[in-house]
């Protein structure tokens, strides 16, 4: 764009009618900016705001509270609360539910509480062990050695007509450990 | 008849440009001058970067001809590309090593670089897209791994995840943005698939030219010569006046040496893809199977490393505050030492940081092959106790290497370099502990183990104890708690090796 020293030449944008238009030709777009950014943010932004006021949790069945015997651990599977048509064979997860004795439950989610990699179980030395950097947890999930920084993550669990179920639908990680009830677990066995 | 074939090819030329007006532009670019000291074998990296990147597009898109976005056909896709479509495999392969390269291509420029001074002014600027150049490399590679939706993406998302989820405040939003929902699922791969082929490298193509338009606009960077101090005020007088003097066209000068080295690398790349094959896929993204052990590719190792080694408490605040203050050292690098000396000859500091980098990068993802944190998962069931360990025991001996063995012990501890390595060795704990620091630290746990009093009878204890009391080295007394000979007598100790 050629510029001009002279400020009252009609090619200055500052005063001219046209130099005028532009400006509002400008400000008309960012009106148009403006009015689209909001479905463009609200539709990036979609899985955050969902999640508000847990939109994702739901109670979901773990099985009959006779699967799981007295004083044993065992592998769950579940159906994920929200199933999108592509999910293939990620729309199942597993936690480990451990039945204390008679209603009392405890229901760990998969993931270890440092970076979340598939815990195992071992029945023998009693102890979810982690294949990612060896983080060890009790059998009532609380941090047995390495670096994870807490316990594994509980979900909250209910008994309905004699069927376990479980408070799930989100992946629980160390700044969000499902629904805050995790802290408050028994220390000891 | 040749003449009117020269001259209708020169009039079509002609039409062309007439119409494009690119000739004019082209023949400058091609023939800006470069100092003759820079036409070195050393000078080749940029444009080897270059050259794996655009090999990465024309693979990607041969790619996408039949790989699905999909988390419930991404995997099957990949088995196809493998198995059923003609080279589709080699393809892949090109794809996987492509990428591997272009990593490491696009450091060693960074180190060359740095190491000829050419983040010194008037260059701050193309160093600093440099930057982001790296780091949109770093994100097609993350980016990439997951897209081979198999075992180890989908645990490594979580990886992330965790990672991110750490921020203040909004970690838990980062998560769902990243996830783009609360788990690992369907809309996860879709937003990793667009951020891959669309936003990366959408803004690689854009920041690309710009790097490369600032080298033809400000010049290659001269040879460094020890002594020759840049100064913002007589610089680019001094550079000008040396491509004058010394100077000759990039075409055909200095550019063969960019074009043997491109070619090169393709092959390098195709002879990598055809003999190691192409990466993966491992397992299916199953989360209800959960025998795996995720780890991520190989520019990322360090890191898995440094996440297991760091104390736990330190993790946290390492991972939020390093890597941002790494970043903008690097982006403030070359205000902060924009004149001076260019030649690593006379910047011995310059070099100690990029040794010590490297060694500790290289240090890392060597520890990271082999993971001796990790337990070993089926060392318990699977290794056999050496049989020197067992021939001549009593009973009680022998029931204790079997509580070792089923108690999971073995995962963690190695016997004649068989197990895990996440606690000690114990071929010759005897040695290092009495009795008594045994039957402690088996029941209490501590120094990173854990307390085995609540799964060990006290029967199982004692013969536990009993045989780890046997591993010492043959003509090596086994470590004795001299008060406690003293209080019991001699005739009560039991302990091998203190009978008179």
């Amino acid at each position: 764009m050629s510029t001009t020293t002279d400020t009252n030449s009609p090619t200055d944008a500052s005063l001219s009618r046209r130099g005028f238009f532009m400006k509002l030709g400008i400000l008309f777009n960012g009106f148009a900016a403006l009015v689209l950014a909001f479905p463009v943010v609200r539709f990036l932004l979609a899985s955050i705001t969902r999640g508000r006021g847990d939109g994702y949790l739901s109670w979901v069945p773990l099985g009959n509270v006779s699967n799981f015997p007295e004083g044993e651990t065992r592998m769950a599977t579940f159906r994920n609360p929200l199933v999108m048509p592509t999910d293939g064979k990620t729309v199942d997860t597993v936690c480990w539910v451990r039945r204390v004795a008679g209603d009392q439950f405890q229901v760990f989610a998969i993931n270890c509480a440092h970076l979340g990699c598939p815990v195992r179980w071992f029945a023998q030395s009693g102890l979810f062990m982690c294949p990612c950097h060896g983080g060890a947890y009790y059998r009532d999930g609380s941090r047995a050695s390495g670096p994870p920084e807490r316990g594994l993550f509980e979900y909250p669990y209910k008994i309905e007509s004699g069927v376990l179920t479980i408070e799930a639908g989100q992946l629980p990680t160390p700044g969000d450990p499902v629904a805050g009830l995790a802290s408050e677990k028994p220390t000891c066995v | 008849m040749r003449v009117i074939n020269m001259r209708l090819i020169k009039n079509i030329g002609e039409w062309f440009d007439h119409r494009l007006q690119l000739a004019a532009p082209i023949r400058e670019a091609a023939g800006h001058p470069v100092p003759r000291n820079a036409s070195s074998w050393f000078y080749v990296f940029g444009s080897a970067a270059l050259t794996v990147f655009l090999l990465q597009i024309v693979t990607g898109i041969l790619l996408a001809l039949i790989y699905v976005p999909s988390a419930g056909e991404a995997w099957s896709s990949l088995q196809a590309l493998n198995h059923q479509v003609a080279l589709g495999w080699f393809i892949r392969a090109m794809h996987g090593w492509g990428s591997n390269f272009m990593v490491a291509i696009v450091l060693i420029h960074m180190v060359q670089v740095f190491l000829f001074g050419a983040h010194k002014f008037p260059r701050e600027l193309t160093w600093i897209i440099g930057i982001f150049l790296l780091l949109m490399t770093l994100g097609m590679a993350f980016t990439g791994q997951v897209l081979r939706f198999d075992q180890d993406a989908y645990w490594g998302l979580g990886i992330g995840a965790s990672i991110a989820s750490r921020v203040p405040i909004l970690g838990p939003f980062v998560v769902k943005l990243m996830l783009g929902g609360p788990i690992i699922a369907g809309a996860t791969l879709s937003r990793f698939f667009a951020l891959h082929v669309f936003v990366i490298p959408g803004l690689l193509i854009a920041f690309v030219s710009l790097h490369l338009l600032m080298v033809l606009k400000l010049g290659i960077n001269e040879w460094p010569m020890p002594g020759r101090i840049v100064k913002r005020a007589t610089y680019e007088a001094e550079y000008h006046t040396l491509t004058k003097n010394d100077g000759e066209p990039f075409v055909p000068y200095a550019i063969w040496k960019d074009l043997f080295f491109a070619a090169f690398i393709i092959l390098a790349v195709a002879a990598s893809a055809y003999y190691f094959g192409p990466f993966g896929p491992t397992g299916q993204p199953d989360p209800t199977i959960i025998q795996t052990a995720p780890k991520p590719d190989y520019f990322f190792l360090w890191l898995y490393a440094l996440l297991s080694l760091l104390p736990p408490s330190l993790e946290t605040p390492f991972l939020l505050i390093v890597p941002p203050l790494v970043i903008l050292g690097l982006i403030l690098l070359p205000f902060l030492s924009g004149e001076g000396e260019k030649s690593w000859k006379r910047r011995p500091i310059a070099v100690v940081t990029v040794l010590l980098t490297a060694i500790t990068l290289g240090t890392f993802t060597r520890m990271a092959q082999f993971t001796p944190w990790s337990p070993h998962m089926n060392a318990w069931s699977g290794d056999p106790v050496p049989e020197r360990y067992i021939h001549g025991t009593t009973a009680l001996e022998r029931q204790g290497a079997l509580v070792f063995q089923v108690k999971q012990c073995r995962n963690c501890h190695s016997l004649g370099d068989a197990g895990g390595q996440r606690g000690p060795a114990l071929d010759s704990v005897a040695v290092r502990l009495t009795q008594d620091q045994l039957i402690r630290q088996v029941i209490q746990g501590g120094g990173n183990m854990p307390a085995y009093g609540n799964n060990l009878s006290p029967a199982e204890t004692t013969a536990l104890v009993a045989f780890l009391e046997t591993m010492h080295p043959a003509g090596q007394r086994p470590a004795r708690d001299a008060a406690r000979e003293l209080v019991l007598g001699n005739d009560q100790m039991n302990t091998p090796g203190t009978q008179p």
